[in-house]
């Protein structure tokens, strides 16, 4: 297992202890998990939810980038990338 | 899949927002008997939930100078400003605006959600940052949306977040525009100005703040925040509204910055939309002008909001954190907001539902707004019905939830 690997499987996993405080719906979250869609999140906790992850990985995604930000794979590439 | 079928979410929030038997997104005033009361399903209602924060909307000086532009000039402008021309009445509030703030430019907009449109897209460029507070009304996260700045969302109301967010860009090119508002319309909390303004010149950044809810009410003189907090020389641009205490539609924007005409022709939703209709220049030129002829008026505002306040908070409703001209009461959830506001409107009082994602960290409320109209008995009669209504269904019953991690 490759740094890089290793490094999105603990952002990954970060995500998603995270987002179990802001899901409106039960369902268990893989990478292909849509946000909206599976998990009921409304645009302004989907914000939040990234605002929470910038703190806690000290990086800093511009909001511009939410409206690409689909899945909960989308969303630890973002942080990974940042 | 269909066109719409992407709003399925939104038409089940509508459908449940419809439970409590009035759609609370359509509700219909049938006549409009004075700022502070209108006929609803029948019923004269008391309305505590508009933005008619100095009661304004018949004045009869405004009343007179609208009723004379309309027959002077006109029902409308039939197209912009840039392209249609400017009637003098449009200059005429410019000047008028521009000499109540003290600054030498002022440009007029539509609406208030165009003037953020207009000012944001256009501050900040491609390389350029713009720093939005979390609690931003719509119109800056749409403004955010059509100019091409990146945008940074810092903590509400936290300098100490926004200053950390600062830091991470040093030795990123570009300006950076922080973005504010005086009053917010949800919680009716005010900015900490102070140590933004501090923050801003650590970074050597530019402040926009949106005085919508508070010119008017706020300040002396009624300049806002701002002013209030004697910080006018420290903001480069306020924006605001006439759609509320001035008691017509329109947005402005008034700043000292060197250059800022060129946005008359740079500015896409002010060069692109038709122009004020005579009426509204006129009608709001003389609302500036009562607003600074009748300080009156804002005692008489606060004296509502010290009522309002005061009689909530004792019959042990939760409320914001600031005695300000928005009452926001924090009901449990969804459901008993809903109950709440249609228990509300049935007894004839009218107020404002507000239900996520509109509201921040999920909050369901219902939101009063003061009008210095509002008479001591009208506002005991509000705190009678809303007390009752919360009694009735159990509104008092258990503290709301919430939503985790995100306050
Ligand atoms: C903070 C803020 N900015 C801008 C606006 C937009 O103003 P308007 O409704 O006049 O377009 C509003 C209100 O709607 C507001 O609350």
């Amino acid at each position: 297992m490759g740094l890089v690997h290793r490094e999105d499987t603990a952002v990954f996993d970060a995500v998603v202890t995270l987002l179990d405080q802001f899901k409106r719906e039960e369902a268990i979250i893989t990478r292909e998990t849509d946000i909206s869609e599976d998990l009921r999140l409304d645009s302004l906790a989907v914000m939040d939810l990234m605002m929470e992850l910038e703190d806690k990985f000290d990086v800093s995604i511009p909001l511009n980038l939410v409206a690409e930000i689909r899945t909960v794979g989308d969303l630890a590439e973002a942080v990974r990338r940042h | 899949m269909g066109l719409f079928d992407r709003f399925d979410g939104l038409a089940k929030l509508h459908a449940m927002a419809t439970t409590g038997g009035e759609d609370p997104f359509a509700v219909r005033m049938d006549r409009v008997l004075s700022p502070t009361e209108a006929v609803i399903n029948g019923r004269q209602t008391i309305l505590i939930g508009t933005h008619n924060y100095l009661g304004l909307t018949f004045d009869p000086a405004c009343i007179e100078a609208s009723q004379k532009a309309v027959a002077a000039f006109g029902t409308g402008t039939t197209g912009s400003r840039i392209a249609n021309g400017s009637y003098a009445g449009h200059r005429g509030l410019e000047k008028t605006l521009a000499a109540f703030f003290g600054r030498k430019h002022c440009m007029v907009f539509s609406t208030g959600y165009q003037a953020n449109l207009g000012i944001l897209s256009t501050v900040a460029g491609p390389q350029d940052h713009l720093l939005i507070d979390a609690d931003s009304h719509a119109s800056i996260y749409d403004a955010c949306k059509l100019g091409s700045a990146t945008v940074v969302r810092f903590r509400h109301n936290d300098p100490a977040d926004l200053d950390r967010r600062l830091q991470k860009l040093s030795g990123e090119p570009g300006n950076r525009v922080i973005v504010a508002e005086g009053l917010y319309s949800m919680l009716g909390d005010t900015a900490p100005l102070r140590e933004f303004v501090e923050v801003k010149k650590k970074h050597g950044a530019y402040i926009v703040l949106d005085e919508a809810h508070s010119v008017g009410t706020m300040g002396e003189n009624g300049r806002g925040l701002a002013e209030a907090e004697g910080l006018e020389a420290d903001v480069d641009f306020v924006v605001g509204t006439f759609s509320k205490s001035f008691g017509a539609v329109g947005g402005f924007c008034v700043s000292d910055m060197e250059g800022f005409e060129v946005l008359r022709i740079a500015s896409r939703p002010y060069m692109f939309t038709a122009s004020l209709p005579p009426s509204i220049m006129a009608s709001v030129t003389e609302a500036v002008h009562q607003v600074q002829a009748r300080p009156e008026l804002r005692r008489q505002l606060w004296q509502n909001v010290d009522r309002l306040y005061g009689g909530l908070q004792k019959a042990g409703f939760i409320l914001g954190p600031e005695k300000a001209p928005v009452v926001a009461i924090t009901l449990r959830d969804q459901e008993t907001a809903i109950r709440f506001w249609n228990g509300l409107l049935a007894n004839g009082v009218y107020c404002a539902l507000v239900l996520p994602p509109a509201t921040p960290n999920g909050l369901s409320l219902c939101r009063l707004s003061l009008c210095a109209a509002h008479t001591a008995a009208q506002i005991k009669r509000v705190v009678e019905v809303a007390t009752g209504v919360a009694n009735e269904i159990g509104a008092f019953d258990a503290v709301p939830a919430k939503r985790a991690a995100a306050g």
